[in-house]
């Protein structure tokens, strides 16, 4: 009977993560900033209907990089988590951090389980009532969960666009025109591309709304933003 | 059946239970799902509700009293929902059960349009609730019956649209107006004399106001305006811009404007009470 070949748990490891790395680093990235009423997340994305950025409860959004399909799956499984659990609780019972959980247990799961691990990251923000009560939880490929706040940068030129906006990211919280045209300037400076309207996804949570905080911007308002 | 862990859910197949969260609840908390009773039950009642057309939309309104037989269960149940931001429901029959159909369609819409990135159309809804009706069949056939009217404005068609259904979930289309409940018939009676198809928004909620108080009138269920408790019905308007809640004040105001013309129209009579005694007169 033939014996498989000795791999070392470290090998694997790391040839899986480098499996995965590679696989983000193809697709465009996603960032996520705070502005004085809230969050504003900014992708470059040309597709109008295929989005990076959704909503997936009252003050809850996802943002997703790398393999489409894979992120689209953890954003839908996440939407069913969490209208379960606020139909069978109450709304006010579903927090970003079990979402953020659930995405690092499941991830991290297939990271180890599967032969192949997922190509993609993701990002949950919550708006709280409070800025200094907002939420950004990064989950990447392997699982692990970093809690970051002011901004956070995911995907092929994530940290590319992390040093500018560690540059030119304001010390006070930035009104979302000024967020915005940071977000648009970061993009335009890394890709080498000018970016309008028409390539960039742009939506917010914006606690001024009633329930449902999230909306996204129409090329015409991000065109106005930007003038 | 156990419960899932968040990992089950995450990773069960996109098209799986699709767009739909009744089938997500079916396919893993199924404990969850309007449950259907054996032995029928006295449970409190919803009673009168409707809808009527206007210029730029549709009103939905009703009465704010349960019952439960002769009994008053409830003075201040709400039976008009918003369904989302176009459209409403308004419950009519055991309360228990309507109000948790109407939480699991608002649940439903919503979560079609989260995972889908786009609203059902007005149809779309009014069929999916048709459905859900149909699924509380064997509660109605236990005596638990749930008859809604569901009413909204249909972006697509750019008109409001009224929507009955029967107990079998059959689902049908009506014109003008519509009321259900134990006050419906002579709620429908008030809005046939005073309907038109060219109302204003405050002609409308005028005309719904006085359909709901000739029903409390003529109907045990239905509840009157209670000017003591400060209690109202709900009236909701829906048009292009979305559903808005008529405010209680704007109601309040108009059930005082119409008590006050029907006292002038018909003057108050007395009416002497005259104890017979024995060995009187005869």
């Amino acid at each position: 009977m033939p014996q498989p070949f000795y791999v070392s748990p470290e090998q694997l490891m790391k040839d899986k993560a480098d499996y995965a790395r590679k696989g983000i680093a193809r697709g465009k990235s996603v960032m996520a900033l705070e502005y004085t009423e809230g969050i504003l997340m900014v992708a470059e994305n040309t597709s109008v209907t295929l989005h990076k950025i959704s909503e997936i409860y009252d003050r809850i959004a996802f943002a997703g990089v790398g393999k489409f399909n894979e992120f689209e799956q953890l954003r839908i499984g996440g939407i069913r988590l969490v209208d379960v659990k606020g139909y069978s609780y109450s709304r006010e019972d579903v927090t970003a951090k079990a979402l953020a959980n659930a995405y690092s247990q499941s991830l991290g799961n297939i990271f180890t389980a599967e032969v192949k691990p997922y190509e993609c990251e993701v990002l949950v923000a919550a708006v709280s009532e409070d800025p200094e009560n907002n939420e950004l939880f990064h989950i990447l490929f392997d699982g692990s969960v970093t809690d970051r706040s002011g901004w956070v940068t995911m995907g092929g030129q994530s940290d590319a666009l992390g040093n500018y906006l560690e540059a030119n990211y304001p010390s006070g919280t930035p009104d979302l025109q000024t967020a915005l045209k940071l977000g648009h300037d970061a993009v335009t400076e890394v890709e080498h591309r000018e970016m309008t309207p028409q390539t960039l996804e742009v939506a917010a949570l914006d606690r001024t709304r009633g329930r449902r905080k999230f909306r996204r911007l129409s090329d015409r308002e991000v065109a106005d933003a930007l003038k | 059946m156990s419960e899932p862990t968040p990992s089950d859910i995450l990773r069960m197949p996109v098209y799986g239970p699709g767009s739909s969260f009744t089938e997500v609840l079916k396919a893993h908390n199924q404990d969850l799902l309007p449950a259907s009773v054996d032995h029928p039950m006295h449970v409190p009642e919803g009673t009168t509700v409707l809808a009527l057309k206007f210029a730029d939309g549709v009103i939905v309104a009703g009465d704010r009293r349960a019952t439960e037989g002769f009994q008053i269960a409830h003075r201040s149940i709400e039976k008009v929902f918003a369904a989302d931001d176009h459209s409403a429901v308004a419950i009519a029959g055991a309360a228990g059960p309507a109000v948790e159909m109407v939480r699991l369609f608002q649940t439903d819409l919503e979560y079609y349009e989260k995972v889908e990135g786009e609203r059902l159309s007005l149809e779309g809804k009014a069929n999916r609730l048709s459905q859900m009706i149909r699924a509380n069949m064997p509660a109605a056939i236990q005596g638990l019956v749930v008859v809604p009217v569901f009413a909204g404005y249909d972006l697509r068609r750019e008109v409001g649209r009224i929507f009955k259904y029967d107990v079998t979930g059959g689902r049908y289309e009506e014109d003008d107006y519509h009321a259900t409940g134990s006050g419906g018939k002579d709620a429908r009676s008030s809005l046939k004399k005073r309907f038109r198809d060219d109302l204003t928004r405050e002609e409308a909620v005028k005309i719904a106001i006085e359909a709901l108080f000739d029903a409390a009138d003529e109907d045990v269920g239905t509840g009157g305006p209670d000017l003591m408790r400060g209690i109202f019905p709900n009236v909701v308007a829906i048009s292009a811009g979305g559903i808005d809640e008529v405010s209680e004040d704007e109601v309040q105001s108009l059930f005082e404007e119409l008590i006050s013309e029907r006292s002038e129209t018909r003057p108050h009579e007395s009416h002497p009470v005259d104890i017979p005694r024995p060995g009187g007169d005869q």
